[in-house]
């Protein structure tokens, strides 16, 4: 009986990891088509979508508008979520439950109603969309990210560490520098990680709040809307693959500081 | 430090934060709830208070019809989602061999790193008239002609369960882990078979991580666009396909807004429901 | 209901490490037996195997004399309270000292009232509606026995269940973990790493080290009349004097003392069992033995004693501790002379297996 359902667990395994990277599988083989259509008959392989997309200037300019987007909102909210959880974890302020929640509560709600309101409150205010309007927005959603993770990892460990520096005649400045942000340095190197990632990925807020300049998932479906294409797979695997690369990079170097 | 200037600094840190939450989320959200209360006239949005929007939407089989088949939809995928992702992380919790867990988890959550536009994309290549499917159901002589299985319901949810069961598979995994072995050991020692083990004992001990991931997958399903609006087709539309209608058609803000304002309340009772049943089972 | 465990050359191999070397144990049935030794002697894998949590690699098991090997936990007659006592905590007290009974079959009113029975045998009488997180550790504590004896096991089996603690709890937790074994009269299997609780508690004590059985039987045999050399210093404090025999005596440093002995051998002298008097005394009658005078270093009280260090006039860098009476007066510095009684002689280890 065990062995039976022993073997029943590895099928369903197997089952299961075919459904869930069979589109992936299929995205990938099909941006190497040697034809106008990602489907089968697979017909190649041909690296000419690549080559269309790498110059594609438009999506090029999508690429490079989403790494910036990223990479400043991500900087911004790593920024505010870190002074907030020093300032909440360190001091006893009154009201701090409440705080706490206001702060967290963006995470709650849905991007659409927070691009929805963002979009409102610019019309209102006469304000142009551009791509800092939509970083606004960015920043709106990583913000609560980046200040739980990093108030969750300044613990009593932590607390009686800068105690000691204090002690030992540290300013405040010296303080945040020299002990708070090195021992905290992982959990804020996850936080700018997720909130990146977020960002780069994220498309309703950048849809609704960009106009002309616009960032890659905005661009891939504006491709999308003319149907499928082994374009959409080439850039769809492309940025995959950089991703993939990414994280595995990121994991090997983490691996061999714990080493070392 | 004094506990007055501690305080004074305290608040400084904070500020920011706060300055941007209120300016940039709360402000908004409250504009937009002024808005629902609003009229569109012409080009004009005319000020409440008034409940034309919401009287509109609930009267307007049409639009009624939104929140109908986006509850059905998310039913559906939340069940199935849970249902499928549960036993997956039970299995590489439980039999896969430790060393190899963390790779195996990797290698379950990878289409995550796809753009999630992107990646419901893919299912649309799948599922479509000239996709692998249907190529392979008529390669193996199942169908002499493709099956319509793109643009339908049916393409929507299996969009979302792949989504989820990735997101749930994740979350349930983390929560099966924290168990101490020691639980299971203890129910076998007392007599307990694998079934019962697992009804009396693991079940009960991870429902509440399991009600919690199935909360988000319930917000996060009934908020998205993106995967009903690339595989769902034209016939039905979700709420938030229909929000965006308002959006970009008509430039309609007044009924966007009240249109958000029920998803949110929606959410919200969904929260509610659940804080309430996570509460009970503490008890 | 009780059974008797008897073990035959139990071997424990973990891909190169051998947890256990071929022990044999034979355990009455009744009995309070107590599994003693350092971290990694091999206690708790041995308990493991008890319980089946653990195949061995090697040996038989057998209890009750049924052979228990391919046996999994849950057909053994026997119960494990686990260290972190894994109490169910979405069950209330009642639910989870009724649960083996519940897995048997038993119907709901008759498994209630016995769990309400085996709560007040441990003293939580009444408390059954509670859940296991209202509870503070010593009262998990007694759940966790009380839901391990529920089946009515011939063997209990305890992992170390006492060590999470405070030293007051731990005393009165060790007389009451007796008092119920005396009644129930189920044999149990005590894993500890504390030689006080080992012999406060047991009738029969197992020393382990390394994987091996170093010495067992009832705490007074084990105390004063070891049989290793490691088993007496894990026992209690030891005074330890090198020496060599040659037949009818023995060479140490102390000089020659009139103890039959063969070969290279260590004197164990236990702090309590050495006096010292005026250095004119007369020479104390044997079987006491003339150690020499000695100076005393320092002394420090005790409450019951003075613990004193002294340093031999015959041998000025060796160091003995002894317990001076409570009354004594030490001065540092003072010259006395040394008697002692009960000495017990071991062979002596090999350099490199010196513990």
């Amino acid at each position: 009986m065990t062995r039976a359902w022993r073997w029943l667990g590895w099928v369903y395994l197997a089952l299961a990891f075919g459904f869930i990277l069979l589109p992936v599988g299929v995205l990938v083989t099909f941006s190497f088509q040697d034809g106008r259509l990602p489907v089968p008959p697979f017909r190649g392989p041909s690296l000419r979508w690549y080559a269309e997309v790498l110059a594609d200037r438009r999506l090029m300019a999508g690429l490079g508008n989403s790494l910036m987007v990223a990479g400043v909102s991500a900087t911004v909210a790593l920024g505010l979520g870190f002074l907030a959880a020093v300032g909440l974890a360190r001091h006893q302020l009154p009201g701090a439950a409440v705080l706490r929640l206001v702060l967290i509560a963006p995470l709650t709600v849905s991007y659409l109603i927070i691009a929805l309101g963002l979009l409102s409150l610019y019309n209102r205010a006469g304000v142009g969309l551009s791509l800092w309007t939509a970083g606004v927005g960015h920043v709106v959603i990583n913000l609560p990210l980046c200040f739980a993770i990093l108030y969750a990892a300044m613990g009593p460990h932590l607390r009686a560490a800068e105690r000691a520096a204090r002690d030992l005649g540290a300013g405040e400045a010296a303080v945040l520098w020299h002990v708070t942000a090195p021992m905290l340095a992982p959990a804020l190197l996850a936080a700018w990680f997720l909130a990146f990632t977020f960002s780069w990925d994220e498309f309703i807020i950048a849809f609704l709040l960009t106009r002309f300049d616009v960032t890659l998932p905005v661009e891939i479906w504006a491709l999308l809307r003319s149907g499928i294409s082994p374009r959409a797979n080439a850039i769809g695997s492309l940025v995959f693959l950089v991703s993939v690369v990414v994280v595995v990079a990121v994991q090997l170097i983490a691996l061999r500081k714990a080493r070392a | 430090m004094s506990p007055g200037a501690g305080t004074r600094q305290g608040w400084g840190f904070v500020a920011p934060a706060l300055l941007w939450t209120a300016a940039f989320f709360a402000a908004p959200f409250a504009l937009m709830v002024w808005l629902s209360l609003s009229r569109l006239e012409g080009r004009a949005v005319v000020p409440g208070p008034g409940l034309d929007n919401y009287v509109r939407f609930f009267t307007e089989p049409s639009l009624l019809r939104g929140l109908v088949v986006s509850l059905e939809i998310t039913a559906v995928v939340t069940v199935v989602s849970v249902a499928l992702a549960y036993p997956l992380a039970a299995i590489i919790a439980f039999r896969v061999p430790k060393r190899w867990q963390r790779a195996v988890l990797v290698l379950a959550i990878l289409p995550f790193w796809t753009s999630y536009v992107v990646r419901s994309y893919a299912w649309l290549l799948v599922l479509g008239q000239g996709g692998v499917v249907n190529a392979a159901l008529m390669g193996l002589g199942i169908t002499d002609a493709p099956l319509q299985l793109s643009a339908t319901r049916l393409a929507t949810v299996t969009g979302f369960v792949h989504f989820f069961v990735m997101l749930l598979t994740l979350t349930i995994y983390a929560n099966l882990v924290q168990l101490s072995p020691n639980y299971a050991r203890a129910a076998a020692d007392l007599g307990a078979g694998r079934v019962a083990t697992f009804v009396h004992v693991i079940l009960p001990l991870t429902l509440p991580g399991v009600v919690t991931g199935a909360f988000l997958t319930f917000v996060l399903c009934m908020g998205d666009y993106i995967t009903p609006q690339i595989l769902g087709g034209n016939t039905e539309l979700t709420l938030p396909q229909l929000i965006m209608m308002q959006l970009g058609r008509r430039g309609d803000f007044p009924m966007a807004s009240a249109m958000a304002v029920i998803l949110m309340a929606v959410v919200s009772l969904a929260y509610l429901a659940c804080a309430r049943w996570l509460r009970v089972e503490r008890t | 209901m009780s059974a008797a465990v008897t073990l035959r050359g139990v071997s424990m191999r973990y891909g190169g490490f051998l947890a256990l070397d071929n022990v044999s144990l034979a355990l009455e049935a009744g009995e309070f037996a107590v599994l003693l030794g350092p971290s990694g002697c091999g206690k708790s894998t041995l308990l493991a195997i008890l319980g089946g949590f653990a195949e061995p690699s090697a040996g038989t098991v057998e209890i009750g004399g049924r052979d228990m090997a391919g046996v999994p936990p849950r057909h053994r007659p026997t119960t494990t309270m686990f260290q972190d006592y894994a109490l169910f905590p979405h069950m209330t007290l009642v639910d989870n000292v009724a649960f083996g009974l519940r897995m048997r079959g038993m119907g709901r009113r008759a498994r209630r009232a016995r769990a309400e029975e085996l709560l007040a045998l441990v003293g939580l009488e009444g408390a059954g509606r509670r859940h296991p997180d209202a509870l503070s550790g010593g009262q998990r504590q007694r759940v966790a026995l009380a839901r391990a004896l529920a089946v009515e096991p011939q063997v209990l089996l305890l992992d170390e269940p006492l060590g999470a603690l405070d030293l007051k709890l731990r005393r009165q937790m060790q007389d009451e973990l007796k008092a119920i074994q005396r009644r129930v009269g189920t044999t149990f299997v005590h894993v500890t790493h504390d030689q006080e609780e080992a012999m406060a508690i047991a009738d029969r004590i197992v020393v382990m080290n390394a994987g091996r059985i170093e010495d067992e039987g009832p705490a007074r045999e084990v105390y004063l009349r070891p049989r290793s050399l490691f088993a007496a210093a894990f026992m209690g404090e030891l005074n330890q004097i090198p020496g060599r025999g040659t037949g009818a005596a023995l060479d140490t440093p102390l000089g020659r003392l009139p103890l039959a002995a063969a070969g290279p051998v260590v004197l164990c002298l236990r702090p309590e069992a050495i006096r010292a008097g005026p250095v004119e005394d007369a020479p104390e009658a044997p079987p006491a033995i003339d150690l020499g005078p000695a100076r005393l270093l320092e002394a420090t009280f005790f409450g019951t004693h003075h613990r004193a260090h002294f340093a031999p006039l015959a041998a000025p860098d060796l160091r003995l501790v002894v317990h001076l009476p409570q009354g004594t007066a030490p001065e540092p510095g003072a010259t006395a002379r040394l008697w002692a009684r009960a000495p017990v002689l071991l062979p002596r280890p090999a350099p490199e297996a010196t513990p």
